[in-house]
């Protein structure tokens, strides 16, 4: 067995191959060089006029004081606590609440007609009004009914409200990914005699749920920071913390300060779901690229 | 040698006519601070370097509070601060038609960069830490803190600080006020904080918390207006010792931060002030004090 191509010992590209081998390299690091500069060039004149504009002192020691950010910083992060249990209990039942609504808008049985029509109305609803009236109307309002037996706990109360809005946001990213999933996909899957439900958790799901996963990601990191809406109740969350700092000192610092803890949750958040994307896609097209 | 006098004989003519300046500006101070407007001294009345030439630009919250402004309208001039805000224009030389209202938020308030009013009144409580980001004149009012509830309460019957602690209650106060602070520094309790004293007021007819720790002009306003069946626990003991009292709010390093300071201290002193409290605040004696 001697084909010319697996001898590969004394094998070398050709000349014509290796030409274009260099002239690649070549280009590459003529590319990196240029991106090099431009990237100085273009952030180095936006420092220069920041760094020289008038109130440039004023503002660095208003927004970044870092001594003092460091200072307040245990308080903010007391009050992020609150953000990221909130988070975790609001963002499963939002999960589950609004992948129910979305198989219901989507289900085409018609024993399900009066749901639908309710899950329609709750969604228009709830997605048209502002939190900040929901989240009102529910940790204040409920116990003004002074109803025995019911609730007054305003942290309850408010995540409730985060639930009933995210929900309706949740379930219509969800049904439209459902109604991305090509209906060749169910009946190829009836066909192959999976049941319905079987269709819907094997199929259609699956396919469905990768597709917007980025949608739902944007909403569970406006999520962690809506949670901090519920402050308007009486509970101090990072950016409340941040503001009773602020009001003391007349220093931005303290927000600083939770903006960054915001985004050491939202930062690897992203990073990670990206990856699994990026996983998932790769197994969906490992047989076979067309 | 000979150079050296030239030099001090030509510099004497200059130094000459610098101190004939000054004494005219001198004088021309002192007969202004005779007329019947008696602006403070060294300011000329009615020509200040405000924001809007010829014109005094204050600015107060949104909305604006009763007693502090009646009826969210401090065009009438009702109301204590309204009433100390043309008591400090018309000192300044700027009668009741030179003085323009804006509306502006505590964050508006205190960002850095220029400012669109030329002094702010909404119940600042002067701080040394406050005062290196903005100025303030010297202050208009000293208040002690109070706590609201109602009858019924966990805090009816209390009648010292222990007594606060010891019954377990649940104190709100509104974000940016000393009344938070007091909650925390001296009462050493977790406060709820609350957007704005509405928040609060909610909160406490829905008995989510015990007792809301406002002014004292304000505890009396609230317990007998808003809130049914309220109550004034009492006034907190010491709780105004932290707080150098409310002052009126100018951008850092204004220039008529000197003037505006001077006018209210010959407010204070020439009892305007006193008057004004009285006719406005007079009610807020007599509530207890809890030690």
């Amino acid at each position: 067995m001697t084909s010319p191509i697996s001898d590969s010992e004394n094998w070398q590209p050709s000349e014509l191959e290796r030409r274009r081998r260099a002239e690649r390299q070549r280009k590459t690091q003529k590319n990196v060089l240029i991106a090099g500069i431009s990237s100085v060039l273009v952030l180095g004149t936006f420092s220069i006029i920041l760094v020289n504009s008038p109130g440039w002192i004023s503002l660095r020691d208003t927004f970044f004081k870092w001594a003092y950010g460091v200072e307040v910083l245990p308080k903010v992060i007391l009050g992020f606590t609150t953000n990221i249990t909130l988070t975790l209990i609001a963002g499963s039942s939002v999960a589950l609440l609004g992948l129910l609504l979305a198989l219901v808008r989507t289900s085409r049985s018609p024993a399900l007609t009066p749901f639908r029509f309710l899950a329609t109305i709750y969604v228009d609803v709830f997605r048209g009004i502002p939190m900040i009236l929901v989240i009102l109307l529910i940790g204040f309002g409920i116990p003004a009914l002074q109803i025995p037996g019911v609730t007054n706990e305003v942290l309850i109360l408010g995540t409730i409200a985060v639930i009933i809005t995210y929900t309706a946001y949740v379930a219509e990213v969800l049904r439209s990914g459902i109604l991305t999933v090509h209906p060749s996909q169910r009946a190829a899957a009836r066909s192959l005699g999976l049941s319905h439900f079987q269709t819907l958790r094997h199929v259609v799901l699956p396919q469905a749920i990768k597709r917007v996963t980025p949608p739902l990601l944007n909403d569970l990191v406006a999520l962690i920071k809506d949670t901090g809406l519920i402050s308007i109740l009486g509970v101090t969350d990072a950016v409340r913390a941040a503001q009773i700092q602020t009001a003391k000192s007349f220093n931005y610092t303290p927000y600083v300060m939770a903006a960054l803890l915001f985004l050491a949750v939202t930062i690897p958040l992203t990073r990670y779901t990206d990856r699994i994307l990026r996983r998932s896609m790769e197994r969906q097209n490992a047989q076979g690229l067309t | 040698m000979s150079d050296f006098k030239n030099v001090k004989s030509r510099k004497r003519p200059i130094a000459l006519v610098a101190l004939a300046l000054a004494a005219l500006f001198l004088s021309s101070c002192s007969s202004s601070s005779e007329d019947a407007a008696a602006p403070a001294e060294g300011c000329v009345a009615g020509e200040l370097a405000t924001v809007e030439a010829g014109a005094l630009i204050i600015a107060t919250g949104e909305p604006a509070y009763y007693p502090w402004v009646i009826d969210d309208a401090p065009e009438s001039g009702q109301g204590f601060e309204a009433a100390i805000a043309y008591a400090v224009a018309e000192k300044l030389g700027y009668g009741k038609d030179a003085v323009k209202w804006i509306r502006s938020t505590f964050d508006g308030a205190i960002a850095p960069g220029p400012k669109d009013f030329d002094f702010n009144l909404q119940q600042y409580s002067i701080t040394t830490e406050r005062a290196e980001v903005v100025d303030f004149s010297s202050p208009y009012y000293k208040a002690n803190q109070a706590i609201v509830s109602f009858k019924g309460s966990k805090l009816d019957g209390v009648t010292d600080l222990a007594g606060i602690t010891a019954a377990g209650a649940k104190l709100g106060a509104a974000v940016s006020t000393t009344s938070l602070d007091v909650i925390e520094s001296q009462l050493g309790l977790k406060a709820s904080v609350f957007n704005d004293n509405a928040g609060g007021v909610t909160a406490l007819k829905n008995k989510q918390i015990d007792g809301l720790v406002v002014d004292l002009p304000t505890a009396f306003y609230l317990s007998a207006v808003e809130i049914d069946n309220g109550i004034i626990v009492g006034q907190i003991d010491g709780s105004d010792a932290g707080d150098s009292g409310f002052g009126l709010l100018l951008a850092k390093d204004s220039p008529i931060t000197g003037c505006v300071t001077d006018a209210v201290d010959a407010l204070t002193s020439d009892g305007t002030i006193a008057a004004i409290t009285q006719e406005w605040l007079a009610n807020t004696a007599g509530a207890p004090v809890l030690k």
